[in-house]
């Protein structure tokens, strides 16, 4: 077993947290308060490949690992979490699912534009009465001649409005399961401008402020029939696998998130001076650091774990990463949570004040314990694993 | 085209420089990277790469250690490496290092050369000149622009409140400004690439056309009398005078105060 990075991940690192520190983090307050979405930082990120990371090259990806995904989704998290998110949901929620359940054809029409960066992702599962239960899905979708039918409306999505490919899902019928009738969930492939697809209400949010949070909105909406994403009824079982990677994306954010508010209170510390001393001279901030640093540590084994099952993965599709997956999403959503809130403590005052980044940095953290799947629900995945 | 890229790794002295007790460099308390200038002497090859294809060799000598470096240049976008490294290289100053360069270039096919003005750790801007000497090729110095047109390169040289515009034949050297353009960044999957490409690598006896008397420390006629971070200057007195005339007098006094009128 071994800890060490190799060189191209030291090397990713170096020019992950370049680009995070040299054009994300100049832009994060302004992203924050304006509720603006970072397009000028997205362009950027889709010049220099990061939105297709772990795509193959054939695909016009940049064929590099998980963890190279990973570590850039913690870079950009550690200075502003809307750029984590937006990388995050675009490559494990949309590119991933069409990568891996897509035809060749809509591999060469819509994969090879997302992983390029042309074109940005996102993903359409919640809805107001179906949030951790999946089954609980209103959007139906109704075969039509050469054409699928949608009708209903999605909830709480990410890069919502600023997308131009979505993986949506929708009910297609009733299937009996063991005695129960229960409702036949399949995914789609949705483009934006297509008649019938509008946005709903865009949601004013406590963190991740510039991640362009809509309703999506389908009335009659007519997409061909091609565009069915896996098989017809198996979108559960896609929205499942999706949402097991994605897990390790929001992890991944989480934990960066909890390394930006660290970094900054050992600075902070060391710098902020009473009773004549250095608060960092004082026990008790010394203590609750090493919890700090501890915590964050932890996470991040449990978080790059994750990314190496996945990958174990990648090469043999019979490997599970979704305990992994839940473990590393748990745990560093909830070390985000208490480190960053701990970090407003150490700062005091300035901590509560919106010119210092640790106060957005709490509120971004909250949205890693719920968003693709809640805590509870992790560990009722963790659970179940461990008591089969 | 064909544009070789010299490059050198230094230590980062954004965060100050580290001395050790004896007056040299601590290179091991500083992080290294690519030096500035040839970073930007690099991202003009790349430019004209992408504007006319070329292929674009990056060479350094040093320690092993500066294959990162050279690394990192494939990441970005550069065709070929090439490191220059030898026990007896070591201790080289400004003239030493060119000859060494210039021995190693000598083996490889090249339209231009692009070095930086100079190296963050020692700020000689020698080498550049120097290699150009050896190779007898013509070199412009300072480019803050640079183009290609036909068999020529257009060059703005900057002067301390203008620039000239040269012109010179290839094959030539130009020696890059950081302020020439800002460099690209790496790409995750030139990363991947560039941990996998081979770096060639030479040693003394791959030098062509150069004498042991002009290589290593026992070829380099420099003797260091002391080494120490540039002295800055201090910040000045800002004055926020009622009128103009108050503000003049008050300078006016400043200097005869310190004899300088």
């Amino acid at each position: 077993m071994d800890f060490t990075l190799n060189k191209e991940h030291e090397m990713a690192r170096t020019l992950f947290k370049e680009f995070a520190e040299n054009e994300a983090k100049p832009l994060a307050q302004e992203v924050d308060e304006k509720e603006m979405f970072p397009r000028e930082t997205v362009d950027k990120m889709a010049k220099y490949g990061f939105l297709g990371i772990p795509v193959p090259k054939e695909f016009g990806g940049q064929g590099c690992d998980i963890l190279t995904y990973v570590m850039c989704v913690e870079e950009l998290s550690k200075v502003c979490g809307t750029s984590g998110v937006i990388v995050s949901a675009h490559t494990s929620l949309c590119v991933d699912p069409i990568m891996t359940f897509g035809t060749p054809e809509q591999k060469e029409k819509y994969l090879v534009p997302l992983a390029k960066g042309e074109k940005l992702g996102a993903f359409g599962l919640t809805e107001p009465g179906a949030g951790t239960d999946a089954q609980g899905q209103q959007t139906k979708a109704v075969l039509d001649g050469d054409e699928w039918v949608l009708n209903g409306s999605k909830c709480f999505i990410t890069n919502g409005k600023e997308a131009d490919v979505y993986v949506i899902f929708a009910v297609t019928g009733k299937v009996e399961k063991k005695g129960r009738v229960m409702k036949e969930i399949s995914a789609f492939i949705v483009e934006k401008g297509t008649p019938g697809f509008t946005f709903g209400t865009k949601e004013n949010k406590m963190g991740i402020r510039g991640s362009s949070t809509y309703e999506l909105i389908f009335t009659d909406c007519r997409i061909p029939k091609e565009n069915l994403l896996g098989q017809q009824g198996k979108g559960f079982n896609i929205a499942m696998h999706t949402l097991d990677g994605g897990r390790i994306g929001i992890a991944a954010q989480a934990l960066g998130i909890a390394e930006g508010a660290l970094e900054r209170t050992i600075a902070y510390t060391k710098e902020r001076k009473q009773f004549g001393k250095s608060i960092s001279g004082f026990q008790n901030t010394q203590f609750q650091l090493a919890d700090m640093a501890t915590k964050v540590e932890a996470a991040k084994m449990l978080v790059y774990k994750a990314a190496l099952k996945k990958q174990e993965y990648v090469s043999n599709p019979k490997v599970s990463y979704s305990v992994e997956a839940a473990m590393a999403k748990l745990y560093a959503a909830e070390v985000a949570m208490e480190v960053t809130t701990k970090a407003v403590q150490l700062h005091g005052g300035y901590g509560y004040i919106r010119e210092y980044e640790v106060e957005r940095m709490m509120r971004d953290a909250k949205i890693t314990e719920i968003y693709e799947g809640t805590s509870e629900v992790q560990r009722m995945v963790i659970s179940a694993n461990i008591l089969k | 085209m064909k544009i070789i890229v010299c490059i050198k790794q230094v230590p980062d002295t954004k965060g100050g420089v580290k001395f050790n007790p004896d007056g040299t460099l601590d290179r091991a308390a500083m992080l290294a990277i690519m030096n500035p200038d040839d970073k930007a002497g690099l991202e003009a090859a790349l430019r004209l790469k992408d504007q006319y294809g070329a292929e674009v060799t990056v060479l350094t000598m040093g320690l092993p250690k500066a294959a990162d470096a050279l690394r990192e240049a494939l990441a970005m976008g550069a065709d070929k490496a090439v490191l220059v490294t030898d026990r007896v290289l070591g201790g080289a100053d400004t003239w030493a290092t060119s000859t060494t360069i210039a021995g190693a270039i000598r083996n490889l096919e090249y339209d231009l050369i692009i070095t930086g003005r100079q190296a963050i750790d020692g700020d000689t801007a020698q080498v550049g000149p120097q290699i150009a000497e050896h190779l007898q090729i013509p070199v412009i110095s300072y480019a803050q622009d640079l183009k290609v047109e036909g068999d020529k390169v257009v060059v703005q040289r900057q002067y301390d409140d203008r620039y000239h515009v040269v012109e010179a034949k290839m094959p030539c050297l130009v020696t890059a400004l950081s302020e020439l353009n800002p460099p690209r960044y790496m790409t995750p999957g030139g990363i991947f690439d560039a941990c996998k490409a081979e770096i060639t690598t030479w040693g003394r006896a791959d030098l062509k056309d150069v004498d042991d008397s002009n290589i290593g420390l026992a070829g380099s006629p420099t003797k260091i009398a002391k080494a120490s971070d540039k002295v800055r200057k201090g910040a000045g007195e800002k004055i926020v005078p009622d009128s103009p005339s108050d503000g003049v007098k008050y300078i006016v006094e400043k200097l005869a105060e310190k004899h300088v009128i």
